[in-house]
């Protein structure tokens, strides 16, 4: 394999945003082609024509989908700092909090936020629990990883800016009970290769804001 | 727990999670501790293996437990590296083979689900889902012996136990897998001729009276 890659995503994107650490960790050069999701590109098509998202990362023209799949692809085939631990059981271990993160946290705080009434008191209720079963992990740790950055904490990045950003745009307040993950947040977003691939937070901003009645119209917004 | 040597599988007969964790052992040749869990009275082991989730399977290796259905395989498949790779070793043939294993672990549970516990437009909807997935899953398979290649592989473990629930889901939604995707029919035979499978799956009409017995759990007619 030669070393051309390619990165099809959106800089207001948080999956987006994953991939750009897992490459910039392993000190790689990549090319990233900006998306309108409002107007797929063919060539975005043509390579993930399952899901029609992004992130795609082309490598030689080889296309890998969904982010936790390409940051294990780019730990594997890349030399440099290590994204997963190589015993088994804490890369199992590790698996399990990102699927937590993916499955439990990212849906009960992004419900949260886009619903009222008692089906917004049940999803906060979830996503207190989950967000405290989450900072127990942490462990007083600088990072999920320990010292440096793994894959629990690349998977845990839109903790680090974008649900504050989202709760703020709708008026919610559930991440500052959370003070050890705020830390952590800080924490990764000094982190360099995490610094130079983060967007503007009023990128974030404009996305949600206009948004923001989607509350009354029960209907949440998603990134594509 | 203590830190006991050996390998227990915390699961429930039926559980299509769980025989992914079987297949997997039962490729490698490891000797384990079956244990079958009540799931309305979920034991004190359980609770503190799984105290995020409380759900079977849970994999405790040498007092250690593993969690959840495919990253319990991945676990198998790196401990024990010496036999049946289950996982190939090219890493964008690997990311392929997580691709999918992902795509059959949110769609099709679900999607079947949705087979018998609903009816009328919504249980027709979930069908035309239904032979959306199947027939997209074929498409990936192709001519292929299984997903894996010639070797049986990480989205065929993901995707067998399913198999025993098709006769459930054709019965409850009126259509036929043979019909609709017949490679994956094909496939399924052809998966039945290992011993790892055929022991661990159940005859699909035994499945089909447990489906049964859900829908009477939850008052659908």
């Amino acid at each position: 394999m030669g070393e051309t890659l390619k990165l099809f995503g959106w800089k207001v994107s948080p999956y987006s945003h994953r991939v750009e650490v897992a490459l910039r960790l392993k000190g790689v050069k990549y090319e990233f082609i900006h998306e309108d999701l409002a107007n797929k590109s063919d060539m975005l098509i043509r390579y993930n024509p399952i899901l029609k998202k992004i992130p795609v990362l082309l490598h030689d023209d080889t296309p890998i989908v969904e982010s936790q799949v390409i940051v294990e692809y780019i730990d594997e085939v890349f030399d440099g700092h290590p994204i997963l631990p190589k015993d088994p059981y804490e890369r199992a271990e590790a698996r399990f909090w990102a699927r937590f993160i993916d499955e439990k946290v990212r849906p009960q705080v992004w419900m949260s936020c886009w619903t009222d009434g008692e089906i917004q008191k049940s999803f906060i209720a979830q996503a207190k629990e989950s967000l405290a079963t989450l900072q127990g992990r942490l462990e007083g740790k600088k990072f999920f990883g320990g010292d440096s950055i793994g894959l629990i904490d690349i998977m845990a990045c839109s903790l680090a800016l974008w649900y504050g950003v989202m709760e703020e745009v709708v008026g919610l307040n559930l991440l500052n009970d959370y003070p050890e993950l705020c830390r952590w947040g800080e924490d990764y977003r000094n982190v360099e290769a995490v610094r130079e691939c983060l967007p503007e937070r009023e990128l974030i901003v404009d996305f949600f804001a206009p948004r923001k009645d989607r509350i009354f119209a029960k209907k949440a917004p998603v990134y594509d | 727990m203590a830190s006991e040597k050996g390998v227990m599988l915390l699961d429930f007969w039926v559980s299509p999670f769980g025989q992914r964790a079987r297949i997997a052992l039962a490729e490698k040749g490891v000797q384990y501790e079956y244990k079958e869990e009540n799931l309305t009275e979920k034991s004190e082991l359980l609770l503190k293996a799984n105290p995020v989730h409380k759900k079977i399977p849970v994999l405790i290796h040498d007092g250690k437990p593993v969690c959840e259905s495919l990253i319990i395989v991945e676990y198998i498949n790196e401990v024990w590296s010496d036999k049946a790779p289950l996982m190939p070793s090219d890493p964008y043939q690997k990311a392929q083979a997580r691709f999918w294993a992902d795509f059959v672990d949110k769609k099709v549970y679900d999607c079947g689900s949705r087979l018998w516990k609903l009816k009328g437009e919504e249980q027709q909807a979930a069908k035309k889902e239904m032979i959306e997935i199947l027939q997209l899953l074929e498409a990936q398979l192709g001519d292929k012996k299984y997903f894996g290649g010639d070797s049986f592989g990480f989205v065929d473990v993901a995707f067998v136990p399913f198999t025993s629930w098709f006769y459930s889901y054709e019965t409850c939604a009126n259509f036929s897998v043979e019909g609709v995707a017949p490679k994956i029919a094909q496939w399924a035979k052809r998966c039945m001729e290992r011993e790892s499978v055929a022991k661990t799956l159940y005859d699909p009409k035994k499945v089909y009276e447990f489906v049964c017995f859900l829908k009477k759990k939850f008052g659908v007619e």
